[in-house]
C-alpha cells in the first residue's frame, strides 16, 4: 500500500454531491465518493438501490437521466454488463478489438483469460463462463484506468464463479486499474476487494476496508457487518 | 428393431432408460438436394399420366410435348429475344428498387427527420396495390419500357423497405450501449453494429423483392407488351397452344427458382454466424 501513496492522493474517481433522479424520484442522493487510482471496490446494496444508475453515471451512459453534483473519472474507462454482450455476427478476435485495432494486443488479451485460440471462434459458440471471459478480454485490451463492472457474474454457475473471481483478481493485480464491482453476493465482494461499499437510501450507508491478510474470524467479522447494514440481521446473535 | 426374428431375446438392446434422449425440435440435419424431391416427383406424375393417356393434350399437353416446343421456340422462334427482353425489365425494376428500398430504410432508420419524412411516405404507398397504380402510370409513361420498370421497382422496394426498416429500428439497445462504452464514432457504429444487425431483416425484405419483381413482370407482360414471355404466353392463349404457355411458365419457374436459390445462397454466407433452424 505505501508504494501508492503517490497515487492515492489523485483518486481516479471522484464524486461531490452526486444526484440522479427519475420520474422525480431520488435514486442517488447526494453522493460523494473518491476511489483511489488502482483500488478494487466492491459496492453492495439492494435490488433498485441504485448501484447500476452509480455505474452509469460514472460510465457517462446516463443521457436521459436528471441529476446534479460533480464527476470526475478517467479518460478510459471499460464497463463489463452482466450479459457478455458480445457481438453475435463478429468473430471473438474481433468483438475483443471492437472500437481498438492491433491484432496482437487482442490475442494476449484472449491468452490472458485462457481463450488463446478461440480467436476464430462465433460467440454463439462459447460457453457463457467463456463469453464472459472474452467480454473481460474485450474490457482489458483497452487497458482501462477504471474497470467498471455491474454483477459480471451474476448469470454464472458457482464453480465458474470461483474460477472468474480468481481470474479477475489475477488481473488486476497484473494491470492494476481501479475497479469498481457491482455485486449482490456480500462474499463475492469479501473475496474480490480491497473496499466494500454499501449503497442504501440514495446514499454510502457504510464503507469498509477489507484487510486482505486477515483471517477467517475477520472475513466472519466483515460478512456480518455487511449483512447488517444490507438489513439482513436474523444471521447476526 | 423388432424386425430381427432370432430366438436369442434383444440382448444387444441398450437398457431404454439409458438411450432416452430429449425429442429434438429442430428438424433434423439437412438432406442434399431435398428441395428438389417435390417437384421431380410432380413432373414423374404429369409424364405417368400423359403417358398413360389420362390428360387432354389439348388442355395439358406431354411433358415431353412442352421440351420440344421449347426447343423449336428457341432455335426458331423469338423465345432467346423475349427471354432477354423480360430479364432485362425485370432486372432494371429490380436494382432501382433495390436501391431505393435499402437508401430509404437507411435514411429513414438512422435519422429522425429520415423518418418522419420517409416512414409514413412509404406506408402510404404501401396501402395503394401497386399494380392499381398501372392506368395512372401508362398516361404519365405512355405504354413503353419505363413504366413497366418503374412498377417492378415499387413492387420491389416496398418490402425491403419495410424488413430494413423494421430490422434497424430493432437493434438491440444494449448493443447501442456496447458502442458507447466502447467509444465508436458514428460512422463505426453503423457499419459495425448497425448494418450487421439488420442485414437478416435486409435478407428477408430481398427474397419477397426478388419474388415480387417476377409477379410485377408476369402481370404487365401479360396486360400490356409487344414483347417479352408474358406478350408469348399471350399470344399463344388467342391461338389455343397451351404448349407454348407451358413454356412460359416453365422458363419463369426456372427465373424464379434460380434467383431465390441465389439469394439463399448469398444469404447464407452472409449471415454464416447465425445458427438458426434452416442451417
Ligand atoms: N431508465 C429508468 N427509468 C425509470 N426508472 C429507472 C430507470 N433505471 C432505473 N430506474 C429505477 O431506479 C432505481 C435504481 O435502479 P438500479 O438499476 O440502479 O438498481 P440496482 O441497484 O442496480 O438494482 P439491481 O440489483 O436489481 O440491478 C430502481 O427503482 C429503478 O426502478
Ligand atoms: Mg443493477
Amino acid at each position: 500500500m505505501a508504494t501508492h501513496t503517490e497515487q492515492l492522493t489523485r483518486p481516479a474517481v471522484r464524486l461531490r454531491g452526486l444526484t440522479r433522479s427519475f420520474d422525480r424520484r431520488t435514486v442517488l442522493d447526494g453522493i460523494d465518493l473518491d476511489i483511489p487510482a488502482g483500488q478494487f471496490v466492491a459496492l453492495l446494496g439492494h435490488s433498485g438501490s441504485g448501484k447500476s444508475t452509480l455505474l452509469r453515471a460514472i460510465a457517462g451512459l446516463d443521457h436521459q437521466v436528471t441529476g446534479s453534483g460533480q464527476l470526475t473519472a478517467p479518460e478510459r474507462i471499460s464497463v463489463v454488463f452482466q450479459d457478455s454482450r458480445l457481438l453475435p455476427w463478429r468473430r471473438v478476435l474481433d468483438n475483443v478489438l471492437l472500437g481498438t485495432d492491433g491484432e496482437d494486443k487482442g490475442r494476449a488479451a484472449l491468452e490472458e483469460v485462457g481463450l488463446g485460440g478461440r480467436e476464430q471462434a462465433w460467440p454463439s459458440e462459447l460457453s457463457g463462463g467463456e463469453a464472459q471471459r472474452a467480454a473481460l478480454a474485450r474490457s482489458l485490451v483497452r487497458e482501462p484506468e477504471l474497470l467498471l463492472a455491474d454483477e459480471p457474474f451474476g448469470a454464472l454457475d458457482a464453480l465458474t464463479r470461483i474460477k472468474m473471481h480468481a481470474l479477475l483478481r489475477e488481473l488486476w493485480e497484473r494491470h492494476r486499474p481501479s475497479v469498481l464491482l457491482v455485486t449482490h453476493d456480500v462474499d463475492e465482494a469479501i473475496v474480490l476487494a480491497d473496499r466494500v461499499l454499501v449503497l442504501e437510501e440514495g446514499r454510502i450507508g457504510l464503507d469498509l476496508a477489507i484487510d486482505r491478510d486477515a483471517g477467517a474470524d475477520a472475513r466472519g467479522e466483515y460478512r456480518l457487518r455487511l449483512l447488517a447494514a444490507l438489513g439482513v440481521t436474523e444471521d447476526l446473535r | 428393431m423388432s424386425a430381427v426374428t432370432t430366438t436369442a431375446p434383444a440382448v444387444t438392446e441398450a437398457p431404454p432408460a439409458v438411450r432416452r434422449k430429449r425429442r429434438s425440435l429442430s428438424p433434423g440435419r439437412r438432406l442434399p438436394a431435398t428441395r428438389l424431391i417435390g417437384p421431380v416427383l410432380l413432373l414423374a406424375l404429369w409424364a405417368a399420366a400423359s403417358a398413360a393417356g389420362r390428360l387432354d393434350p389439348g388442355a395439358v399437353p406431354a411433358p415431353w410435348t412442352v421440351l420440344e416446343t421449347g426447343a423449336r421456340l428457341w432455335t426458331e422462334g423469338t423465345l432467346p429475344d423475349d427471354i432477354l427482353t423480360s430479364l432485362q425489365r425485370a432486372a432494371s425494376g429490380f436494382a432501382i428498387g433495390l436501391v431505393a428500398g435499402v437508401a430509404l430504410a437507411l435514411a429513414a432508420g438512422l435519422s429522425r427527420v429520415g423518418e418522419a419524412l420517409i416512414d409514413g411516405t412509404v406506408n402510404l404507398n404501401r396501402a395503394i396495390p401497386t399494380l392499381g397504380l398501372i392506368p395512372l402510370f401508362i398516361l404519365w409513361l405512355g405504354i413503353g419500357e419505363t413504366f413497366k420498370i418503374a412498377i417492378i421497382a415499387i413492387v420491389v422496394y416496398i418490402p425491403i423497405y419495410l424488413n430494413t426498416h423494421a430490422a434497424l429500428a430493432g437493434i438491440d439497445s444494449r448493443f447501442v450501449e456496447l458502442a458507447e462504452v466502447q467509444g465508436l464514432n458514428r460512422f463505426q457504429f453503423i457499419r459495425q453494429i448497425v448494418i450487421p444487425g439488420a442485414l437478416p431483416g435486409f435478407f428477408v425484405g430481398l427474397r419477397l423483392g426478388v419474388t415480387g419483381s417476377w409477379l410485377g413482370l408476369v402481370v404487365l407482360e401479360q396486360i400490356n407488351a409487344t414483347s417479352g414471355l408474358g406478350y408469348l404466353m399471350f399470344q399463344a392463349q388467342n391461338y389455343g397452344q397451351s404448349d407454348v404457355i407451358l413454356v412460359g411458365l416453365v422458363v419463369y419457374g426456372v427465373f424464379g427458382l434460380v434467383s431465390d436459390s441465389a439469394v439463399r445462397l448469398i444469404e447464407r454466407r452472409v449471415l454464416s454466424w447465425r445458427r438458426t433452424l434452416s442451417s
